[in-house]
């Protein structure tokens, strides 16, 4: 399977600069790309673009050479976002956060570190990291075939961030998922990726 | 080190919460304990901890901004005194300021620009408002947009501003910089740095070893609620010169050092293990172990491990 970005270019007002001009990329399922630009730049626009929160002015996303918005009902482009506070709803329990995704297996919850006691709380009682953990757990449902994972480790320690990255790392192998990750560290994306992109060079 | 005065002395510290259960049943969470901190004149102390260690509410104790349900024991000396809620209440935002972690500490009904200055018109403050964006790169539009306008990044940037507006004396910065890039991430940590140099305590709450390295001079590692160790930022140029198992599995984990993980979690505040908190995932684990752990002096630093020196 490829996931395709063509010739996208964005901007949020009418009259403010063009975050994203003529970008194109694409990720085939074996992949694991990783995208480095400076802050600012659109890493979480184009993510946002890629998995159908926003829809670009010029340019068109194509999963398997079909438009992803052809796509009805669950979105096989799941995307993690950087700050996991905000991507739940503060007035569900967590148990009910992971139901929105797509039958989660429960090896996947267990593979996370997720205890059973944190299922009964709200967004607000667990630390940054416990709540990514939900994040991408409940981003890695059944018809899962691409995942966008924007600064997903940003607030982890390093043990934790590795333990989280070999998870993930695994989990798209053996699902053959294909994998975006955006983060401004180096080293990491080093040893998560299978390519790079320079994002400032692509422009 | 030694002559300087110490403007923050934190010892046996602790906070726990109050949680309801099924009727009346009611327990106590000990979030943080046994926590031992000093931040010296002009000295920059990172403190290194795993997500989840309650390195936040560390944080929101110094400041007394802690959840109602929150009980705080222990003693924070600041600058010779005894830090009270009433103390907390009167320094902080002046002497005493936080760089809070979320971004979602600003007030998203409040254009960014008056948010900062906290309503004050006033030509000078906004000339110095002026020059502090400029420096971290925010176009002067910026002054006038709401926080959900910007991205992770300039809200983080608007975030540090409000606390180089103000001249503090301690800095509590909790997370400043994920989701910055590397120069811009650098550039705070080096304004921090600043304040240290002209004199102030900057304590930086993080979970980036690799950056609390670059810029601090002592980096104490936090772990399941309490310090484990306290080194000078030297010591962490080699695994063999650290003291505590953790922090030499920290040091290993890092992507360049070989970013290889251990097993096993933090434990979880309600199933605390026995003795050394890192008990159950240390290599060198035996039955003395399950014992209160002691924070003994090796080498220059501290550590709460009683096999520290052969180890």
């Amino acid at each position: 399977m490829k996931l395709e970005a063509k010739n996208i270019t964005f901007r949020y007002g009418k009259n403010d600069k063009k975050i994203l001009e003529n970008f194109s990329l694409s990720i085939e399922s074996h992949e694991r790309v990783g995208i480095i630009a400076p802050s600012g730049f659109g890493k979480t626009t184009f993510c946002k673009i890629l998995s159908g929160y926003e829809n670009a002015q010029k340019g068109e996303i194509l999963l398997d050479g079909k438009p992803l918005s052809s796509y009805k009902g669950y979105c096989p482009v799941q995307m993690i976002w950087q700050h996991p506070e905000q991507a739940v709803n503060p007035r569900l329990h967590m148990r009910d956060i992971l139901a929105e995704g797509d039958e989660i297996d429960e090896r996947i919850i267990k593979g996370l570190g997720i205890e059973e006691d944190w299922m009964n709380r709200f967004p607000s009682e667990l630390s940054g990291g416990e709540l990514q953990r939900f994040c991408i757990a409940r981003a890695l449902g059944k018809r899962t075939k691409f995942i966008l994972a924007d600064e997903i480790s940003t607030m982890l320690d390093l043990i934790t961030q590795s333990q989280l990255w070999s998870f993930l790392i695994k989990e798209v192998q053996d699902r053959q998922i294909g994998l975006l990750a955006v983060s401004h560290s180096m080293p990491l994306l080093e040893n998560v990726c299978t390519r790079l992109v320079d994002m400032e060079k692509n422009i | 080190m030694e002559n300087k005065k110490t403007i923050l002395d934190i010892h046996n510290f602790s906070v726990s919460f109050e949680q309801y259960g099924s009727g009346f049943k009611k327990t106590t969470l000990p979030v943080i304990h046994n926590l031992d901190i000093t931040v010296h004149q002009g000295e920059m102390v990172a403190i290194v901890g795993s997500s989840g260690s309650g390195k936040s509410l560390l944080a929101h104790g110094i400041l007394g901004i802690q959840p109602y349900n929150a009980t705080l024991g222990g003693e924070i000396i600041y600058n010779g005194e005894v830090l009270t809620e009433e103390r907390k209440k009167a320094l902080r935002g002046s002497e005493i300021v936080l760089v809070p972690q979320g971004t979602s500490y600003l007030d998203p009904l409040m254009k960014v620009g008056p948010q900062v200055l906290k309503g004050k018109n006033d030509k000078k403050l906004k000339e110095r408002l002026d020059k502090i964006f400029k420096g971290y790169n925010l176009r002067d539009n910026v002054y006038n947009l709401y926080p959900f306008e910007l991205s992770g990044g300039m809200n983080r940037r608007i975030m540090v501003s409000t606390a180089m507006m103000a001249q503090p004396k301690l800095v509590v910065a909790d997370e400043p910089t994920p989701g910055l890039h590397m120069e811009m991430a650098k550039k705070v940590m080096s304004h921090f740095r600043e304040l240290a140099d002209n004199g102030a305590g900057v304590l930086v709450i993080t979970h980036d070893l690799e950056q609390a390295i670059e810029v601090a001079d002592r980096i104490v590692v936090f772990y399941a609620g309490t310090t484990l160790e306290d080194a000078d930022v030297k010591d962490f140029e080699k695994e063999e010169t650290l003291r505590h198992p953790y922090t030499k599995a920290l040091w290993r984990a890092m992507p360049k050092n070989g970013f290889k993980f251990i097993d096993g979690i933090q434990p979880y505040v309600k199933a605390m293990p026995e003795g050394c908190v890192f008990g159950p995932r240390c290599p060198h684990f035996t039955e003395e172990c399950k014992c209160a752990i002691p924070y003994k002096n090796v080498k220059d630093g501290r550590v709460r491990c009683i096999k520290a020196e052969e180890n």
